[in-house]
Parts: C-alpha cells; structure tokens; sequence
C-alpha cells in the first residue's frame, strides 16, 4: 500500500505513535509542564517562530493559522503545528495516525471517538486539541496490540463484543473508564456508563458480558489466591441458548 | 468549521475584554459540546474563540458561611456537579439530574454554564434555517415536523422549546445567576435569563453584550420538597422530552408555596402557575397532584405532531409532585 | 471425481465450536486500518458539494472562485446546469483539496443557482400522492366468498417508515491512480470483487486494471454494493489532481442519501373459523423507496391463506433510493401480517401461540422447523405461564405483554471460488475475493480450511478483501458465509487428493486410506503411520501446492431457506407511551453452523437491530424542505446498550439442521423484532399501535384515540 513507507525521513516515532507524529513543530520542542496553552521553553521558541501569537489584554491570542502545541497521547509528549479549530479526533487520526478512535458523527452523539483525558472518557470530536495540551490523553492503542491484549480487549474478543469493529474502541474506552472508577459494575452500572455510546451490528449482548468478565479478570490481578473471583463466578462461555442477559 | 484565533484568559476581566460586544466576532468557549457543534455546522461562525476553562475561580460548588446559601462555578462540569456531596445533601433532585444528562463523554466536558447556555435542539435552527425557522415570513415549524416543538408558549414566532435539563430545577429552587460583564456583576433570576425571542436576531437567552455566566446561587433547601421527573423514551444518550421540576414547601401535609417548572415543552423554561396557584394551601395527594398536572397544561396547545407532548407534560407533573410529596401510586 | 461433504458430526475438530473472531484483536485495539482510516502519502481530501432541495433544476453552477483557492487541487461539475434533482443532497459539484478544512471551505466557494420544484416525500398518506404506480391485484382461491363465511375476522391499518442504514464507517473510497488507466480504490463495501468491474465501466478503463481492497468495513447491512456516484466522482477528482483523494461521506449525507429501508403500509382484512384457522385475506400495500417507487413485501408472510387477494401499489418519493437493507421486504412483509394476524388472533380469543400452531399447515417448508422452534421458545419465554389476554390487569401505569412472530430466508451460498495454497513452510493460505462486514466471514473460511486439512487454526492464513483474489459474490441476503464455506471446503477437499497422490506411495497405502488428521498425513487404519505437513509438502520439492474450488458445485454443502422464532416481553406506561424491552427470545435455524459464536452474534445483531427499528427509528422526511431532519445519532435515534433487554437466542443444531448444508443467517433474525414486540405492546395495552416506530407520540396515539391514555391525548392525524 501506498500509505507504507512514506514520511521515512522522519525521525522515528516513539512507541505506541505511528509515523506522522512528534516533530511536526520539531524547532519548537521543549520541555514539559506549565499552566496555559503553551508554557516553558516552547512557549517561549513559538512565540519567536513564524507562528508567534499577538498579545492583547496581556493574553496570547493564537492563530487562526497553524499554531504550535503540544498533546500528552498514550503517555507521551507529541508536539504538533495544528490551527486552533483542529480537533482532537482529527489531530490524533490524521497527524497521528491513531485511528482507532473513530469519526463517525463528529457531533459528540454516537461515542465511536471516545478518548480518555485525564482518565475520563470524553468526545474527542468534540473538544479543540489545542484546548488539551498537556493533559494526558488515552487512547485504544494504548491497550496493547494483536498478540499482547490486555485483558480488556481481550474480553471484547472473548466474549464477541464486536461486529464490524468500527464502534468498538470507542466502547472499549468507555468501559476502561468504567472499569478504572468501578473496578466491579452492576449492569445497570455498564449500562450508564456505555449510554454515550451506539453500535449499529447489535453487539450489545457480548458487550455486557465482556464488561462484566472484565472486570472479573481485574479482580484476579488483585488477588489471585480468590479463586471463586477467578471467573467471576461465570463460565467463560455461556452454554448453548444461554442468553446474555 | 470557520478559522478562528483562541485565546485563552486567566481571568474574567481578561476573558471579558477579549469577548469583546459583538457576539457574531467572538464567542465563549467552555466544554464545547454544543458549540463545537454549531461550527462546523457554520451555524456560528466566530472568527475568535475564548477558552473559558483557564479562568480561575469558576470551577466547584461552596456554601456561603453565612445564610447557607451554595455558589456554583459556572464551569463546573455536570459531572462534577452530579458528584458534588454539599450539593448532594441540599438537593439530591438536582446532583441526580445532573447524573442523568445526556452520556459519560457529554457529562465530563460540559458546564453547568454550558447546559444552562446551550442552544435550541430544533432540527430546523440545527439545519441551518435559523433560530424562528421561518422562510418567506411563515414559520418553517408550524407547516413542517414539529414532533418535538412547544406546547405552551408558542404563539410565535418562536416555537423552539428551551433544551437544559438542568434549568427547571434550578428555576424552581429559586437559582440566580451571576453575569459579569464590562460593567461588572449583575445579578439576575436565573428564571429571567430565559426569553422567547420576537425577531430572528434576538437570542433566547438575556445576555448583555459582553456578558459571561460566572456563578449560580442556590437558596438553602430549607426543608423544601423538590423533584424532577423526565420522560425519556431512550435510556442511552436521548433528550427528555418533558420535564417537570418542582419546589414544595409544605406544612405536615399541605403545600404553603410551590414552583412548577416545566422542561423542553416551551422556547423557555415555563412556569406553571395555574398549577403552582392549584396546590397553594391544600394538601397534596395522588388527586391533587393529577390535578396540577391537568392545571399545568390546560392552556397548552399543540401544534401538527405534537398533542403527545401535552400528555406528557402533564404526567411529568404529576410523577414529580408524587415524587417530591414522597408518595406511592399504585401499581408503581 | 471427488464426493465432496461436510464431515460427520465426530469428525468436525472445529467446524460448530466456538471460536473468537480472528480479527477481533485488531478491531478491539484500533489496530485495524479501515479505509476511513487510511491516509495514503500525498493524500487529498475530496468533499462533495449537495442540493439542498429535494426537487429542483440545476440553472448554474460558478466553480471560478473555489477552483483559484490555494491548496484546492481539483473541482468538477458532477450535474451541471439542467439537470433535475429528485432527492435532496444529490451530488453538485466534487472538490479535492490538500486539507479537509479547505475542501470543505472550498465547496462553500462555489455557487449553484436552483430552480426549486414541487416535492413530495411523506407516502404515509396515499391519497396525497402525485403519482402512484398501481400493481396488479394478486387472487388465489376466491376470497370475496370465503371472507364472507369466516366466523371471524378483523380489519386494520399498519404500517413503518423508512430507517435508515446508518452505517458505522461512512459510505467511502481511497482513488489512487497508478498510471494512466490503473487504479487502486480502498473502498468500504460489501462487493470488493464486484466493483472492480464497477469503477471500470464508469472511467471507461479495463477491469483488470482496477485494483479494489478492502480488509476491513464498518458495516454495510446491504447499503454498500454500489461504487456509487461518490466512487467514480472519487477517482475522477483524483485524476483531475494527480494524487491520491479520499472521500468519505458525512453523517448527514451519510443518513440522507447513502440508503434506507422503503416503507411499507397496508390495509388488511384477514378471517379465520372459530377454531383460528385461517380462511381468508385481503390486502392493500403501499410503499416507497424514492424516485422508483418500493417493492411489494411479501404478503400474507409465511402463512398462505388459502384464499387471498393482494394489491401492491408502488409510491415515487422525492427521497434517495432505497438500497436493500437487511432481509428485504420481509421485515416489512412480517410487520403487516403478523400484526393483522395477532389482531385477528385477539378477536377470536386465542393465545396467539395456539393460533399460529393451528395454521402451521400453512406455513411451507419449514413447518416442523416453526413447530420445534415455537416449543423451544415457550420455554424460554414461559409464554404459557406468562400469557394473559389483551390488557394487563396489573394496577398502574405499567402494563406488560407478550408478542410473537415468525420469519423466514433464503441465504444459499452465493458464487465463491477460492484458492487453497499449502506453503512449504506447512502454513494453508485461502484466498478469497470476499469481505467480512463483521459477521465473521474471515474466521468461518479459516476455520472450514483448518478442519478440512486437519489443521489447527494457527497453521491457516486467510487472504480476503481483494479484488485480485479469486472472485466471490458481494457480501449480502445472507449469502456469503454459504459460498466461501462451500467453495473453501472444495478447494481444501481438491488440494487433499493432490497430498494424498504424493503420500500415499510414500506410505505405502492407496490415496484413499490417508486422512488429514492433527497436524498429519496419516494412515487412517494406522494413525501412526504418517508425515507431517513439511514432509507431505516436501514431496513436491520447494513449490507450494495449489488447488482450487468454487460454489456452486457437486455435493450439497449449502441450502437455502430457514426458519425463526422470536418472542418480546415489554412493558409499557400507559401515560408517557415509553416502552421497554424486558426480554426478547429468539430461536433460530441456520442449518449447519461453522462457528457457533459468530453465528449467535448474527442473531443477537439482527434481533438488536430489529429491536432498535421497531422501538425509535425513523428517518424523518421534513414535509416543507424535503430534507432529512434526522442526521445524527440524538435525531435519528437506535437503542443502546440499556434499550435493549435481557436478550436469549437459542440456535437450532444437529439432527435435521446440520445436514442441511452450512446457510447464511445474517438476515432472518432482523426481520420478527418489529411485529413481536408491536403485539406485546398490544397484549400489554390492549390497544394496537399500527405504526412503527413505538415510540411514546404513536403509543399515545394509539391509546388516546382507543380513549385509554391515561387522562387524555386526543387522536392525533398521523
């Protein structure tokens, strides 16, 4: 494919970014840390560089040109030249080529491009990326790849919480923030926490299984001598005519 | 969306300077879930944004030390708001309500300003005919799909109804606002906030050019009984179709003064005074409740599709009254 | 001449198990690149400009302003001046640009003049039709006179708007021209191999040349066979600029123009004996999918009433056309009958379970299929337990009830070839111009190669979603998993008796004594006698081994027609019209099952999807604009994951049902959830509520015009 290969005179990306990725603004990386939308040395480099904000009332006042930041995406810094009126959706899939958040709507009504920010599951098509600068951000490929799942896409596979796969790293996402707050959900706790989210295939039934089987497997990594929480009480695989209630 | 420049302002003075007076030039930016929105649909195009999350200040919930009134940042998330224990204990009604808004994503971005604030859900405002929807003078509502426009309060040329959840409740606790702007502080009844616009230029909301939303203040409960109750056909992400929020203060079993506040069935929150006038001094059973509902919408009146919302509202009423009496229908 | 089968029931090792989806891990992680997500190096992003009216003639189109913009690297008339539009947001003008903020600002650049004609989109009313085109009235038996005697009989209105698609991952492509008349278009569709041929007839460019790929696809349900006007636009702005362009839809269009299912309504009087059997039926239908008018649901569904009379009257909308969407017609056919039919059943006093046992003589083939299913499903359900009849005497608002209905499908396996190759290294390849739209289609091939070469499913490779592989149908009517299985287990049975040829000498038996067995080539008699796959492929020096198979061909690996049951339990209040979904059961046929959790997952999606249409979505069709008022996910609404109830699906196996042949499932479990929980919605209120979708405006229609709403709503004009 012709996507392969491109951009190799870039540096390469640290882990868990693919290619297009940091040194988009490379003349303006700096350190990290600092209230505002830019702090530091960057803050400082941009406001020399070609893509210098205007004061006004003691503020910057950046863009509508592109404009230099940073994003904290899976644990890393990511510096990038975007206009204000990017989207984080758009910023992490098409300059970061971290597609696994979906655009679907694009008007924070179906949940496909749920992120993490700060821990909690927001719309990323619906937050300005230069908004979120240094908060850290979270996305689906941060839970490992084909071969090395942690274990909650693994009970997505397990448990076919998936069709189509388009909505689902959105719901995996709103699940890990679930899971992260309610380490051992009611289903009507699943099903307030997945409320921002649709699927078009019908995947709602594996979806409350994998939940709940998820957060069985967390109780283990807590304590693995309960064996009774082992699996949660629950075949790994309901047996024939078995519903998913 | 339209290129814009952002700024973003560490305090009001700065956040009010840069918003400048011309709403159309610039505009306030705080979750941005409805605004993010409303650009790229080019239905507002500012060609500047003003990030209101690094103001300082407007984020939380504090009871006042004295006469226990509680101030709420404007930017308070509603999920913040939904987990807020002072508030909690004052107003449950209110944190579960808060808890219900739309989903987790909505919930963690937007503010309580922002909810209050949001513009209309009128799929023909959303489609880009404007807030009246009207074309060649007619309204595009009246002849069109009106299954989810106003019941009461649309005699026109509004027909739009007032989307906030959040809204009613606060309106029937007796909420102000605190609008700060380049003339300073102006207090406000949250209640007069809220308008139903006579010309497509004006907003459905009494904002002074200028003006940013920086504080609710809420009365203590004081004992009051209040409730809100909203039908949904979704449990997922959906609007409420008919909201009832309600303020009892009640005597034993009698009600000495009551607030009727009605969600979603008119271009602004609408208070139902036939109902608050019908509960004034009596005491309120499953009757009287099927009562203030049937008072509540006895001048309502439907449009094409949506005689439906009229029933609503009136159950709306009455489960809330129920709710809030702390009373049990049968069968319930 | 090789017999080739489905293996015994103690010979299968993996065929009927349940297996995880192969791609599961890659979806579940974002890791799988969709065509939305890739962004070929020099990519330019396309964006098409729509009309806003649902009826107008194009008078001018001004591209000057758009085409001198900075960045914006190709612009084209799509219909120029003089044409008519009949849907909104048909396609104007295409623009490729090297951002998609600059397409789209380009696109708001250019300038169309209309001249806006009448239109009419809202069928529901017939008489307010311009035009209709009028079937011929269909007679079996005489109906007039057996109407006249049945003991019984009921006549209602019902009828469902059109839903929409509403596919996940927009409808899309990815043009990249690799020479003068080469292309390559990452599409997301149902029909990699068919629209090669597509692109190729509308770019006047040899088929061979178009390279058409597609690993992965958010969703189709029947929206995605077309290369659409969008796909050929895509690879002429890509032409135009030189680069490759990516063109996906917006949600908005997306809803509006990328396809729905047609309406139906229809008129029925339907007459039975005392003892519920069925004696007559008339009806009227009418229906619309767009310009051309709808097809005719098949009505009376399953049960044909001896006596019968049906007219079908096609109504053109100024909508965009219909696109088959899940089950056509049927669960429009299923809707209007088995409405008719519970109504019927109510008038005659009759549990609606006794009611359809005593007309299965009527229901066709499948009539013991229905008769095990219906048993299985009243224990699932406890139906007789449970049953009341119509109005629950519950005290309060909440009423609950009981519903029922029955469906039925095709889904033999469409035309399929496959390639089986056994590299040296031992790994079985299968390759397959096929796509798998999440219903699994990579597993089962894999899964069928692995158990016919007695493999385990790490030692197969499958190839799909590739238009250079070997063809296979476009992915719908349920008929995809019947053809790759059929032509997998072919080619895999072919590649056997190559093997076999080469290792039988070796082991000194005849070819017909070896068996591929765990891993091995082995004596059957003898287990131990054996080579192993590197040993076997060894004989044929360093050449991988090939063999091939296609469907249709000998031996009946795959059949057509199934049978289903679904019964829902709801709960209705009687004064906010809000249902919910307590319970749904479906019990369903799909004979024999390759993979037992992907094909439950087909019945839990179909039933979910079904459940989701019958209760809140509608595609509305704004009367003054005849634009599409619901265009995103809090306007146009389908359930979630709370919406939906306790779910249970039984899937029948084993004794006539496996040796049935392997037949798809994708479509019939979509088709009852409409009609069973429209007839639990009327067990619960002893009101019908005609129309689809239930949500509280038509159930409180429906109740205050029976005067049971509650304190009030008034009968309101649909």
């Amino acid at each position: 494919m012709a996507r392969d290969g491109k951009r190799e005179d870039l540096p390469r990306p640290p882990e868990g970014l693919s290619r297009r990725d940091f040194l988009r603004g490379g003349a303006v990386a700096g350190a990290l840390g600092g209230a505002g939308l830019l702090a530091g040395e960057m803050l400082e480099a941009a406001k020399k560089g070609p893509h210098a904000p205007h004061m006004e009332a003691g503020v910057e006042v950046w863009g509508p040109g592109p404009v230099p930041m940073r994003l904290r995406v899976n644990g890393r810094p990511v510096d990038l030249l975007l206009e204000p009126r990017t989207t984080l959706l758009d910023a992490l899939r098409d300059e970061l080529e971290l597609t696994g958040a979906k655009r679907v709507c694009d008007r924070g009504t179906c949940g496909a491009c749920t992120v993490l920010l700060d821990g909690d599951p927001v719309y990323a098509c619906s937050i300005l990326a230069i908004t979120v600068q240094y908060t850290p951000i979270q996305t689906v490929e941060s839970l490992g790849r084909p071969g090395e799942l942690d274990s909650l896409p693994a009970a997505f596979v397990e448990h076919d919480a998936q069709q189509c796969g388009f909505c689902t790293p959105g719901f995996v996402m709103a699940t890990k923030a679930l899971l992260d707050h309610n380490p051992n959900p009611t289903l009507k706790d699943i099903h307030h926490a997945l409320s921002g989210n649709f699927c078009r295939c019908g995947t709602y039934a594996g979806m409350r299984q994998a939940v709940l089987a998820a957060a069985a497997a967390d109780d283990d990594d807590d304590d693995e001598k309960d064996e009774k929480k082992k699996d949660g009480g629950r075949p790994p695989t309901e047996p024939k005519g078995v519903g998913h209630g | 969306m339209q290129p814009f420049e952002l700024a973003s302002p560490k305090t009001r003075e700065q956040a009010v300077h840069l918003r400048g007076t011309d709403p159309a030039r610039a505009t306030f930016l705080a979750g941005g879930s409805d605004l993010l929105g409303l650009m790229k649909d080019h239905i507002e195009t500012p060609s500047r944004v003003v990030f209101l999350k690094g103001v300082g200040g407007l984020v939380g919930v504090r009871s006042e030390k004295s006469g226990g009134r509680l101030r709420i940042g404007a930017l308070t998330t509603v999920d913040d708001l939904s987990a807020d224990a002072a508030l909690g204990f004052e107003y449950p009604a209110l944190t579960a309500a808060a808890g219900r808004v739309a989903g987790p994503q909505i919930r963690n971005v937007a503010t309580l300003g922002g909810n209050l604030l949001q513009r209309p859900r009128c799929w023909y405002f959303r489609n880009g005919f404007g807030l009246l929807a009207q074309r060649d003078g007619k309204s595009m509502v009246v002849d069109g799909d009106n299954r989810y426009h106003a019941i009461l309060g649309n005699d026109g040329p509004a027909y739009f109804v007032q989307p906030s959840t959040l809204a009613p409740l606060l309106i029937a606790v007796g909420a102000q606002v605190i609008l700060f702007g380049p003339q300073g502080d102006r207090f406000l009844d949250l209640e007069k906030l809220y308008r139903i616009p006579k010309t497509e230029g004006e907003r459905e909301h009494d904002l002074r050019p200028g003006e940013m939303l920086t504080e609710i203040v809420l009365p203590p409960a004081s004992g009051r009984r209040v409730a809100s109750y909203e039908v949904r056909q979704r449990q997922t992400l959906d609007w409420s179709l008919a909201t009832a929020a309600v303020s009892l203060e009640m005597d034993g079993g009698r009600v000495t003064q009551a607030r009727v506040i009605l969600g979603q069935v008119a271009p602004v929150p609408w208070a139902a005074t036939e109902a608050e006038e019908l509960l004034k001094g009596k005491t309120l059973d499953l009757d009287l409740a099927a009562k203030a509902g049937e008072a509540a919408v006895a001048k309502a009146k439907a449009l094409s599709q949506n005689q439906y919302k009229i029933q609503l509202a009136r159950v709306a009423v009455k489960r809330a009254l129920i709710a809030a009496a702390g009373l049990t229908e049968e069968g319930a | 001449m090789v017999e080739y089968f489905w293996p015994e029931a103690k010979d299968r090792h993996l065929l009927g198990q349940r297996i995880s989806r192969l791609d599961g891990p890659a979806k579940a992680t974002g890791r799988a690149k969709y065509t939305y997500d890739l962004l070929p190096k020099g990519m330019l992003w396309g964006k098409i400009l729509r009309c806003p009216h649902a009826h107008a003639k194009i008078k001018s189109v001004d591209v000057s302003a758009a085409e001198k913009m900075p960045g914006v690297k190709a612009v084209r008339v799509i219909q120029g001046p003089g044409t008519e539009i009949q849907w909104a947001l048909d396609e104007v003008v295409g623009v490729a640009a090297t951002s998609e903020a600059l397409a789209e600002e380009a696109l708001r650049a250019v300038k169309v003049e209309y001249e806006v004609l009448p239109h009419f989109v809202n069928e529901a009313d017939l008489t307010k039709a311009p035009k209709v085109d009028a079937g011929a009235e269909e007679v079996v038996g005489d109906p007039d006179g057996a109407m006249a005697t049945a003991e019984v009989k009921i006549k209602g209105t019902y009828g469902m708007p059109p839903v929409a698609h509403n596919c996940m991952e927009a409808h899309g492509q990815i043009c990249e021209w690799t020479g003068p008349d080469t292309l390559n278009a990452w599409c997301s569709t149902q029909a990699v191999a068919g629209l090669a041929g597509q692109f190729a007839e509308g770019l006047g460019i040899p088929a061979a040349n178009v390279h058409v790929m597609t690993e992965y696809m958010g969703g189709g349900y029947g929206s995605k066979f077309s290369v659409d006007r969008w796909g050929i636009e895509c690879a002429k702005l890509a032409k135009l600029a030189g680069a490759p362009v990516k063109l996906m839809l917006d949600r908005r269009a997306e809803i509006t123009v990328a396809g729905d299912r047609p309406s139906a309504y229809g008129e029925i009087e339907v007459g039975a004996k005392k003892d519920g059997t069925l004696v007559a039926w008339s009806s009227k239908s009418w229906a619309s999918g767009g310009p051309g008018g709808a097809g005719n649901p098949p009505i009376p569904y399953i049960f044909q009433v001896p006596n019968r009379r049906h007219k079908h009257t096609s109504v053109p909308t100024n909508r965009a056309s219909a696109r088959a969407w899940r089950a056509p017609n049927h669960p429009q056919g299923a809707f209007l009958t088995f409405s008719a039919l519970d109504d019927l059943a109510a008038a005659l006093g009759m549990n609606p379970l006794d009611f359809v046992i005593q007309n299965l003589s009527i229901s066709g083939q499948f009539e013991k299929v229905y008769r095990e299913e219906l048993q299985i499903a009243d224990d699932l359900m406890g139906w007789r337990q449970r049953w009341h009849p119509r109005g629950d005497p519950a005290k309060g608002a909440i009423k609950r009830g009981l519903g029922l209905s029955l469906h039925t499908w095709g889904g033999r396996g469409h035309r399929s070839n496959c390639e089986v190759t056994v590299h040296p290294d031992g790994i079985a390849e299968a390759k397959i111009a096929t796509q798998d739209l999440g219903t699994g289609t990579r597993t089962v091939i894999a899964i069928v190669l692995a158990d016919s070469l007695g493999l385990p499913l790490d030692s197969v490779k499958v190839s799909i979603g590739d238009s250079r592989y070997p063809a296979s149908g476009g992915s719908g009517g349920s008929t995809t998993v019947g053809g790759v299985s059929s032509a997998t287990r072919r080619a895999a049975q072919n590649l056997l008796v190559t093997l076999f040829g080469k290792a039988a000498p070796e082991l000194g038996v005849k070819p017909e004594e070896l068996e591929a067995a765990e891993g091995k080539i082995r004596v059957k008699a003898e287990p131990a006698k054996s080579l192993t796959w590197r040993q076997a492929l060894s004989l044929f020096g360093q050449t991988p081994v090939t063999a091939t198979g296609a469907n249709p061909g000998t031996g009946d690996l795959t059949t057509s027609g199934v049978g289903g049951v679904q019964m829902a339990d709801v709960s209705v209040d009687i004064e906010t019209g809000v249902v919910r979904i307590n319970k749904m059961v479906a019990v369903q046929d799909c004979g024999l099952i390759i993979d037992l959790k992907t094909a439950e997952s087909q019945v839990y999606g179909g039933m979910i999807m079904g459940i989701s249409a019958a209760l809140s979505e509608e595609k509305v069709l704004d009367p003054v604009t005849g634009q599409v008022l619901t265009t995103d996910f809090e306007s146009y609404k389908m359930a979630g994951i709370a919406d939906v109830g306790e779910l249970v699906v039984h899937m029948m196996t084993g004794p006539g049902y496996d040796e049935r042949g392997v037949i798809g499932v994708g479509e019939p479990p979509v088709i009852s959830p409409g009609p069973a929980i429209s007839n639990a919605v009327a067990n619960a209120t002893g009101v019908r509520v005609p129309f689809l979708p239930l949500n509280p405006r038509r159930v409180l229609d429906a109740l205050g015009a029976a005067g049971t709403a509650g304190t009030a709503a008034k009968k309101e004009t649909a």
